[in-house]
């Protein structure tokens, strides 16, 4: 399943390590990555495949929710459908 | 890739500004439940529900999860009980109010309506046992919501069933008076009902309705206004262009979640509902959105006209987005759910009168009203075939779901809790209209209803 990643919080160092090497951790492959920090906010979009994975979408989402309180990021998972719907007629 | 804003705008607009699919409507066909003995009737009515709902809610639950989407409600719709339940014997139709009650229960969804009847143009004897169950039936369930469609465009209006819901409405006040009248909220009185509506509580599933279908109800009064607070000043054109690309974002949702389930369900998708459905959260108002087109606030002159604008812009907008769009689509103002109208109605700026006015140009009507206890049974009787006439006239659907709250007065306030909210009681009319409503029959259809 291909889905879309944000991920948004302060900006410092490693915020990409960290949340790519959980993401290799569980053999979830990275598509296209963009990133950005807009006055002092951290904002990553990333486009992954959990195709790979041999973890299922709820372990996937629950893993990077929780690295995400661990650190303070704010970081969303959601199937790319939900962003084809509403921005591409 | 998707463009970096469209994402962040997406995020934005769940994270904070409310954006949610307000329901999923499960219907449900129950005319192969009927049967002479009426406790076999709710039986096989508690286990075909039981059956097709059995993973509604997991689903919904799957669909929240992966599209990161909220899914608020997930609700079950049933053919009129009124036309299931012809066939059985005794009076007492609450029987089969409480196997609704237990299902609704048992499938973990959070409301089912269809514990109704439609008399527009007269009563079978069934009718007038479900209706007289009514009052009992709410007052001993949780979950059940009933309807009751007085008028239709093309036979009029049933005076005769506009003065005994009166009653009806007065007597279910009466039952739940410990919870200030709880029962009311669940109980609404149509004209023009529709069939394939998922909303609350007036949804039920219409006779033209197939086996099983599932219906999407779509939210997103905050995200409106955030589009809106960026066109401050700006002319109307704007104004419905910006109401109308955020419907059309908003419905494409609803229709992509509509698809999703369906799927997973293996039943058929059935329509969206394009309204702007309000909650009492701070932020997810339609009252608000009125004021952010410059009005001081919601009630005063040009209210009607700002609502006319919002209601029209959100169909144009959404039925380029949806496959199907059915249920009353429209912008909703109950007045208890959104906390911009009871601001309004606690500052005395809005009326009922007032409100009335409103429901001419958008979805519903008098909407989670709450009024003085002592409001005797024929005024709301008026009040009934007041809605019941600007829909018949205007071909449109309109609603009354008022409560009578059990020794408030008016400037009191009706705490119902969760999505129902907290009602201001407002001001009724005085005067009398007994000797109007004494008159029963039933006020012909209009000239335009004969379009053969």
């Amino acid at each position: 399943m291909k889905a879309i990643m944000t991920v948004i919080g302060s900006d410092r160092v490693g915020i990409i390590a960290s949340v790519c090497s959980l993401l290799a951790s569980m053999d979830i492959n990275i598509l296209d990555i963009t990133q950005t920090v807009m006055e002092g906010i951290f904002t990553m979009t990333l486009l992954v495949d959990t195709s790979t994975s041999k973890h299922s979408f709820d372990e996937i989402r629950s893993a990077l929710i929780q690295r995400g309180e661990d650190e303070g990021l704010n970081i969303h998972i959601q199937r790319t459908d939900i962003f084809n719907a509403m921005h591409r007629v | 890739m998707l463009n970096i804003s469209d994402i962040m705008q997406t995020v934005n607009m769940i994270d904070h500004q409310h954006l949610d699919i307000r329901t999923i409507t499960l219907g449900i066909s129950l005319y192969d439940c009927a049967d002479e003995n009426i406790n076999s009737c709710a039986k096989k009515i508690y286990d075909k529900i039981c059956s097709k709902a059995e993973n509604l809610v997991k689903v919904g639950c799957e669909i929240e999860r992966e599209y990161g989407i909220p899914i608020i409600n997930k609700r079950i719709s049933v053919t009129p009980i009124a036309q299931v339940a012809a066939s059985c014997n005794g009076e007492d139709y609450s029987i089969i109010g409480h196997a609704l009650d237990d299902a609704a229960k048992t499938c973990g969804v959070n409301f089912i309506g269809g514990f109704s009847s439609l008399v527009h143009k007269g009563f079978t004897n069934a009718d007038k046992k479900l209706i007289n169950s009514i009052p009992k039936t709410l007052s001993e369930t949780e979950l059940v919501c009933s309807s009751v469609n007085v008028a239709t465009t093309k036979a009029g209006i049933n005076m005769d069933a506009v003065a005994l819901m009166g009653k009806i409405i007065k007597r279910t006040a009466e039952l739940t008076a410990q919870q200030d009248g709880l029962g009311c909220a669940k109980l609404v009185v149509f004209a023009n009902a529709v069939e394939d509506n998922p909303f609350m509580a007036g949804a039920f599933h219409g006779e033209g309705e197939a086996e099983c279908v599932i219906n999407v109800g779509v939210s997103g009064p905050g995200v409106v206004y955030k589009a809106l607070q960026e066109v401050k000043g700006r002319s109307f054109d704007v104004v419905a262009e910006t109401v109308k690309r955020t419907a059309f974002r908003i419905t494409r949702m609803g229709q992509m979640v509509a698809n999703a389930a369906s799927e997973r369900l293996k039943i058929p998708f059935g329509v969206v509902d394009l309204s702007l459905a309000p909650t009492p959260a701070q932020g997810d108002s339609v009252a608000r959105i009125l004021e952010e087109m410059g009005l001081e606030i919601c009630g005063t002159h040009g209210t009607t006209a700002a609502l006319a604008l919002l209601n029209d812009a959100v169909k144009k907008g959404g039925v380029m987005a949806s496959g199907h769009v059915g249920g009353l689509s429209g912008a909703f103002i109950p007045v208890s759910e959104d906390e911009g109208m009871i601001n309004a109605v606690r500052k005395n700026a809005l009326s009922i009168e007032k409100l009335e006015a409103m429901t001419c140009v958008c979805s519903v009507g008098l909407d989670m009203i709450a009024v003085p206890g002592d409001t005797s049974a024929e005024t709301i009787s008026a009040i009934i075939a007041d809605e019941a006439a600007i829909g018949v006239i205007n071909s449109k659907t309109t609603a009354v779901r008022i409560i009578p709250a059990p020794s408030k007065k008016f400037g009191d306030t009706v705490e119902f809790g969760g999505l129902l909210g907290a009602a201001p009681v407002m001001k009724v009319n005085q005067a009398g209209c007994s000797e109007f409503i004494k008159r029963g029959g039933r006020i012909p259809a209009p000239i335009h209803s004969l379009k053969n």
